[in-house]
């Protein structure tokens, strides 16, 4: 698993990229109320805004990660967002891109190079 | 930029796990490790324990009640000469537009008005009342209390098991408590649409109090976060948001709080800063209202997001001034000001939310039903 800057998670998976945001990140957020998702089939270029989280403080963007389709989205979350706090790094992914260039992915960190960011 | 200030409670905060910001010059709790959607839900269910200790706190003393009320009643469109002994009424100081410089409340103490106003505004609240009424009355910040709101439906039962006073107050009275030995000044009013207190109290047993209040079981402390949603379900102001000194108090739906005796054949009409402008909203209606909107969906619309009449309407018709998501009604919920005919409860509007215009209905304020004890 990979980790963004921006405190996303990505998960390879059968040559698609799982996106979520981390426990970190999510309990930074406080109570997650509201996502917003992008249309599957969608598009998108890396650092696109693309996700819209709205906790009961604020509203945050999330930014693609990698250029490339989102081919999947986590429907599950419009009546349940608060499942990113509950379950961050499993039920509560974003998205599921196919991505076009994975060059990225190298720069990004792994979990012990997160984990130090975020101490 | 000057160092934050800190309440009579601040080292309690931190003990208590809460994460500190600065607000109006303090550094204040925004909520604790409860999370602001449980600390609403907790408030609502039970009892909540806010600090609040960054409002002003204000005597205006005169050589009576009566010279002070109508001292103070040349700042203000409320009746304050008339309020009955330790009882307590809503207010707010005008402006020469007839906007709205701070809302507060106020106490009639027997021989002076107690007044309670927000923490951004108290010191141009205190230079503005020095400046035009000294030196008739004189004007005191107590500077050595603390003020502490204890909200919810289970407020009079924990507050009457230390003095039995507490249940026998209603809605709006004013006494003087004992509460565990600390003698201190209870209003029964607050901030959230639930029944409950607002407990001044000497700052020095200001932790003691908060101390013993908190171990009842059914009491949590509650963060500013909570707070703000609270009082936007109960559709109450938020000073600098849903209310400033751009709005008039007809324009902001707050007619009820001018008395007949200071509207136009009363007995002390006018007489106070914008009378003329207020006046003449009062009588040919204001060009916009404040009113309740329900975004449809889940999506919150904050503060900023501007209203149009229709999907495609060019100009906007107003802006939301409060918004976010409420615990209780489990959706979002906003304030905002709407001109004309788009203020009927039950109107469709649209907010511009990036990028698309998503539709609101007005809605009757509050969210959810009061639950005072009137």
């Amino acid at each position: 698993m990979k980790f963004t800057e921006e405190h996303e998670w990505l998960r390879e998976e059968d040559g698609l990229i799982v996106v979520g945001i981390t426990e970190h990140a999510a309990t930074q957020l406080g109570d997650i109320v509201f996502v917003e998702l992008p249309e599957v089939g969608t598009t998108v270029s890396k650092d696109d805004e693309i996700v819209v989280i709205e906790s009961v403080k604020a509203a945050s963007d999330i930014l693609a990660p990698l250029d490339g389709e989102i081919v999947e989205v986590n429907e599950a979350l419009a009546d349940a967002p608060a499942t990113v706090n509950d379950d961050a790094m499993e039920g509560g992914w974003f998205f599921k891109m196919k991505p076009s260039d994975l060059s990225p992915m190298d720069d990004y960190m792994d979990e012990a190079a997160y984990k130090k960011m975020i101490d | 930029m000057s160092a934050l200030q800190h309440t009579a409670l601040h080292k309690l905060h931190l003990e208590l796990g809460a994460k500190m910001v600065p607000f109006a010059g303090y550094d204040m709790p925004v909520q604790y490790p409860l999370g602001v959607m449980k600390e609403h839900q907790h408030t609502r269910e039970k009892a909540g324990l806010f600090d609040v200790s960054h409002m002003g706190q204000v005597v205006v003393q005169g050589d009576s009640y009566a010279q002070a009320a109508l001292a103070l009643e040349t700042l203000l469109p409320v009746d304050i000469l008339d309020l009955a002994e330790n009882r307590q009424r809503y207010g707010f100081f005008t402006n020469d537009a007839g906007g709205i410089e701070d809302d507060l409340m106020l106490v009639n103490r027997g021989d002076h008005v107690f007044i309670v106003v927000n923490a951004a505004c108290k010191v141009a609240d205190i230079a503005r009342v020095k400046a035009a009424l000294e030196p008739k009355v004189t004007v005191t910040e107590l500077t050595d209390r603390a003020l502490l709101a204890l909200q919810g439906p289970a407020a009079e039962a924990v507050l009457s098991k230390l003095d039995t006073k507490a249940a026998q107050m209603r809605f709006m009275d004013v006494a003087t408590l004992k509460l565990d030995g600390i003698e201190v000044w209870a209003s029964r009013s607050g901030y959230t649409g639930e029944d409950g207190y607002e407990i001044s109290v000497p700052a020095e047993y200001a932790e003691a109090l908060a101390r013993t209040l908190l171990a009842h079981e059914d009491v949590a402390p509650i963060g500013l976060g909570a707070r703000d949603a609270l009082r936007l379900e109960a559709g109450l102001c938020l000073y600098g948001h849903d209310i400033d000194a751009t709005t008039s108090p007809i324009e902001a739906a707050l007619t009820w709080a001018i008395q007949k005796t200071r509207r136009p054949g009363g007995a002390r009409a006018g007489g106070y800063p914008g009378a003329s402008i207020i006046e003449d909203h009062l009588a040919n209606g204001a060009p916009r209202k404040r009113v309740g909107l329900r975004p449809e969906g889940r999506a919150p619309m904050r503060e900023g997001v501007e209203l149009f009449a229709t999907q495609t309407s060019a100009e906007p018709i107003g802006t939301i001034t409060s918004g976010g998501f409420g615990p209780t009604v489990n959706g979002p919920v906003a304030m905002g000001y709407v001109t004309g005919d788009s203020a009927k409860p039950g109107t469709v509007i649209y907010g511009a939310l990036r990028g698309k215009r998503l539709p609101l209905t007005v809605t009757q304020l509050p969210f959810i039903a009061a639950n005072f004890k009137r």
